[in-house]
């Protein structure tokens, strides 16, 4: 047998055949191959983002105006979510059995190990009852962040809200960094200011096991980078005052109110009408609430201060007479008879014999005469010509009141409104095709026309800073000691020298104290208040009812624009609104019992009692 | 006989220091296996495998004293009786015990102790099956004889695979081994191979290109040395056709023979990446454990696939994750080094037997060592099929540990008296 002998080498050779060809295999996998590796980091490491606390936002007195609420996700593991009392569930939760069986399903498509959400935005009452119970439902739990809240109801189209990341924005370039579910500022200030609120967010890596449970940091947190929560914004609102101008323009009026403290460009209260509670955009809602407020025929989503562009009316004549001045064709003392010739008269008023008598009567042949010798200056022998050059001089002129451009508000959707130019009326009529004749009710604020409720504020702030404005902005300072962005601290002159401002604002004064504004007045609280009324014509309806003021005359703390549609004369709504508006600003209170009376029609809308 | 002999001086520390060192380090590795960075236990605590599997070393080494304290000669003499003792335990385990995770194999002894007779059958079997080979000759061509030893080896795993423990009956076949050490002629060994070498091939090709392919070299080898083999043409016409049956019959065999599960870890062993997350997951997640490691591993503690429960069964059959995870391919060296150095000891403490019973009993330990180490580390690195067998020493478990421990000192036991048998051969 011993011939066999030399089979115990055969069988050591298989065995150390085998274990070269496992440790060959072996440093294959563990060595050369770096798959696994990666694989293995895939596996057992989470990149967790740490979203930091989103920027609170003020107002100027320091009321806060948009804070971070938690919020509650009803987060489910399929896996364990087992042998569960669904009906239980479904109870607590308010959903159907069929609508747990979706969720469920929706879920298990997801991942069958990995936690998602079931219910999301939980509301306090629901989250009290589920919190209670949840020992009772394995595979269920809770995951809590933060959402916008609002203690006010107020200033919902300057505030914004914020939503999920679209598909689009993710492909786009300027959104590197988000990621798929992220939220960002759609709109308004969320929007605006969106580098600044969100902050900067941190990665934590952690290691997790195989049901996605988290199980301890990486390497001790040495690649983990810390969170830092967004910067805090103060606003130049006045909530007290944007309040009180949402209460004025309530109950289904449709208009604007912009004031703007004159010395800064500040933006005092930014009310759009209708308007809407911002945390209707904020929550389980928004989805459905979006969806209402966009069908809604009376568009309360329109941000009417900024978008809504409307031929400025009689306001206008005061930069007529201010070009006209700055032209030379003009002087305080000219006097043009109110002839009733081309375009009639608003009502029967004494001998414009001066441009404050025009102004406080808001006569329209007066102006239809100004704004004629500003366009035909006879410097050209063809009249076509002549009015060419003599409209382009004078959009010169008014684009520098920051008409018919945008005002770099810092809030998204402004429109530039519209001021013709030669141009644009060659485009209509051909060129040689039109004359003053053809243009002339742009010389009372009609015709091809086009402003923003915010350019007719800032043209008053402007009138009341006699010749230059600041941009007007919405927040003063990022972060609570900061300063506003650096374009809002620039004096912007208008081409109009300020010695021709002075006689304009006489007549502003005027308007109130015996013109047509006599409505606005703040006599019985000693502040001298100067403004102009406006009554746009509407093809569509009734007239739309327009005021500019600013006031106290000598040191204007405060410039407005009303804007309210549909209302009639600019005596009968906006005169009034902006007197209680500035009253309330300023002394922070309506004083006497007919002020209160004024106030309570007003927020009616009774506005018939008003007349020229 | 020798009234001073010492069998101290005979015992084979070499293996016994190779034994205690795969037990520690399997040990520690169960431990990491288990361990859980968030709430700390002692390597000690018994509610962890770890803790439990100190108890089984500690009784390992009761045995392995009882096993030395036992008259040497009493395995010779008992083989048969153990036999059937545990072929009876085997069947009545099959018929009485309640099925766990649907398998008949365990015997309840309390909630967390449990036996399973399939891992002591291996040992009774190898006993016998010694017993018997040093009574016969097997190169003598007595077909009852040969018979008779075939069934020995067989009935255990038959019954085995009745109790849906297909992994622990697929080990009886490593008899064939010892059996070839003692004069099995090489062919079955060959036709063994080349079955295994036909199954893979039927996994990765189709079966009618694997037939055409067969028949082309085969005719081609046939028609070039025709005058050299026409002697043997029928048995070369048998070969052709036993391949051509074996190539045909495997697709039916997986496809109708085999349970799902089964099938599907053939099918894994193939294409890994046929689903990931359902049946290759054991394959996928065990690979890139220990692919995880690189060369000198994460540490001691460090793993995280294997801590974090993506490898499955960590501190049992999956245990080699945690070697090759935490220790890398140094780990893997140690470990593999240390079952050759193990295979090599008890080849040559088989080989110094003075005894057919003696040495045949040791080829059939290495037997089953070695074929338990070719499966149950081939199936981590994806190498064999996922087949549910402990790594010997290393693998969390009593069965498995006591099994592989008496195994292997009934070995020792007897080698510790070589020098007072007196050899039959």
């Amino acid at each position: 047998m011993k011939y066999l002998e030399g089979r115990k080498y055969v069988i050591q050779a298989i065995f150390i055949a085998i274990g070269a060809v496992y440790l060959i295999k072996l440093f294959y996998i563990q060595v050369l191959d770096d798959s696994y590796k990666t694989a293995a980091e895939t596996n057992a490491l989470r990149r967790v983002v740490q979203y930091p606390f989103r920027g609170l936002v003020y107002d100027r007195t320091g009321k806060l105006l948009v804070e971070n609420t938690p919020v509650y996700d009803l987060m489910v593991v399929p896996k364990e979510a087992k042998s569960i009392d669904t009906l239980k569930l479904c109870q607590l939760v308010g959903i159907t059995l069929p609508e747990y069986r979706e969720k469920i399903k929706a879920a298990k498509a997801y991942s069958y190990v990995r936690p998602s959400p079931f219910l999301q935005r939980l509301t306090n009452t629901e989250f009290a009852a589920i919190q209670d119970n949840l020992v009772d439902f394995p595979g269920f739990y809770i995951n809590a962040r933060t959402v916008r809240g609002y203690q006010h109801s107020s200033l919902a189209h300057a505030l914004g809200y914020i939503g999920e990341i679209s598909p689009r924005q993710l492909e786009d370039s300027t959104y590197k960094g988000y990621r798929q579910g992220d939220y960002l500022g759609i709109s308004g200030i969320e929007r605006e200011y969106e580098q600044y609120l969100m902050g900067k967010r941190g990665v934590k890596y952690t290691m997790v096991n195989v049901r996605g449970i988290e199980k301890g940091s990486f390497k001790n947190g040495a690649y983990d980078t810390l969170s830092e929560a967004g910067q805090n914004l103060v606003t130049t609102i006045d909530l007290k005052l944007q309040e009180y101008g949402e209460k004025l323009m309530s109950g289904g009026k449709v208009g604007s109110i912009v004031a703007i403290e004159p010395k800064t460009g500040e933006i005092l209260a930014l009310v759009s009408a209708p308007y809407f509670d911002p945390s209707l955009l904020t929550g389980k809602e928004l989805g459905n609430n979006y969806m209402k407020l966009l069908r809604d025929p009376t568009k309360p989503l329109f941000n009417r201060p900024l978008m809504a562009t409307y031929p400025p009316g009689s306001i206008f004549k005061l930069a007529q007479a201010l070009i006209a001045m700055q032209e030379g064709v003009l002087t305080p003392n000219t006097g043009y008879p109110c002839n009733w010739s081309l375009v009639k008269c608003s009502h029967r008023h004494e001998y414009p014999a001066n441009l404050n008598i025009a102004i406080e009567n808001s006569c329209n042949p007066y102006f239809y005469q100004v704004f004629r010798s500003v366009v035909n200056r006879g410097k050209y022998r063809n009249v076509y010509e002549d009015a060419r050059q003599g409209l382009d001089n004078w959009n010169k002129h008014i684009k520098s009141f920051g008409f018919a451009s945008s005002l770099d508000i810092d809030l998204p959707g402004e429109k530039k409104g519209l001021m013709p130019s030669s141009k644009f009326y060659d485009r209509i009529y051909k060129r040689d095709g039109w004359k003053f004749p053809t243009i002339y009710s742009v010389s009372i604020g009609q015709g091809e026309t086009g402003v923003t409720p915010l350019q007719m504020a800032n043209f008053v702030a402007t009138v009341a800073n006699r010749g230059y404005y600041f941009k007007p902005h919405i927040v003063r300072s990022v972060g609570e000691k900061g300063k506003p962005l650096p374009e809002y601290s620039v004096k912007n002159y208008t081409s109009v020298d300020p010695r021709h401002f002075p006689p304009v604002i006489d007549g502003m004064q005027l308007v109130v104290e015996k013109g047509t504004g006599r409505n606005a007045s703040l006599k019985h609280i000693g502040v001298v208040l100067c403004g102009k009324t406006g009554t746009v014509q509407n093809p569509h309806g009734k007239d739309h009812s327009v005021f500019i003021a600013f006031a106290p005359k000598d040191d204007p703390k405060i410039a407005i624009a009303v804007y309210v549609e549909n209302a009639g004369g600019g005596a009968i709504a906006a005169a009034p609104m902006a007197s209680l508006m500035i009253e309330k600003y300023l002394t922070d209170t309506i004083t006497t019992a007919y002020r209160k009376r004024w106030e309570h029609d007003m927020i009616n809308g009774s506005f018939y009692k008003w007349t020229d | 006989m020798r009234t001073s002999y010492k069998i101290t001086q005979n015992i084979d520390w070499v293996t016994i220091g190779l034994y205690a060192l795969m037990v520690t380090l399997g040990w520690m590795n169960i431990y990491a296996a288990v361990y859980n960075p968030e709430n700390v236990t002692s390597i000690f605590d018994f509610t962890l495998n770890s803790g439990k599997q100190l108890a089984w070393i500690g009784t390992s080494v009761i045995i392995i004293i009882m096993l030395f304290a036992i008259d040497y000669k009493a395995y010779d003499s008992l083989a048969y009786g153990i036999y059937w003792f545990v072929i009876l335990i085997l069947l009545g385990t099959l018929v009485f015990a309640s099925p766990i995770k649907g398998s008949r194999s365990w015997l309840v002894i309390t909630e967390s102790v449990r036996l399973q007779p399939a891992e002591f059958a291996k040992f009774a079997t190898a006993l016998a099956v010694s017993r018997f080979m040093s009574g016969i000759n097997l190169r003598q061509q007595n077909w009852k004889d040969q018979a008779k030893l075939a069934g020995l080896a067989l009935l255990p795993p038959v019954i085995i695979i009745l109790q849906n423990e297909t992994g622990s009956a697929l080990v009886f076949a490593a008899f064939t081994l010892a059996f070839f050490r003692e004069g099995m002629s090489p062919l079955i060994l060959i036709i063994g191979a080349v079955a295994v070498f036909v199954f893979v091939l039927t996994l990765l090709i189709p079966q009618w290109y694997l037939a055409g392919i067969v028949t082309v070299l085969m005719g081609a080898y046939m028609w070039l040395n025709f005058h050299r083999i026409k002697r043997y043409l029928p048995t070369y016409i048998g070969i052709w056709v036993a391949v051509l049956a074996m190539v045909f019959s495997v697709t039916y065999f997986i496809d109708n023979i085999l349970q799902e599960h089964q099938q599907n870890r053939i099918k894994v062993l193939v294409d890994p990446e046929i689903d990931p997350l359902g049946v290759g997951w054991n394959v996928t997640q065990s690979k890139i454990a220990i692919g995880s490691g690189g060369f000198f591993g994460k540490g001691f503690l460090e793993g995280t696939q294997t801590k974090f429960d993506f490898v499955p069964e960590q501190s049992t059959d999956f245990i080699f994750c945690t070697v090759g995870e935490e220790h890398g391919w140094l780990g893997s060296l140690i470990i593999i080094g240390l079952f050759m150095a193990l295979l090599t000891r008890i080849i040559f403490v088989a080989e110094r037997q003075r005894s057919v019973f003696g040495r045949t009993y040791g080829y059939c330990v290495a037997s089953i060592i070695f074929f338990h180490f070719l499966v149950n580390i081939g199936m981590t690195i994806g190498l064999a099929p996922v087949v549910g067998i402990p790594l010997p020493f290393f693998s969390y478990g009593g069965s498995s540990l006591w099994s592989f421990t008496i195994l292997l000192f009934i070995l020792l036991a007897i080698d510790a008296h070589r020098k007072l048998d007196l050899g039959r051969e």
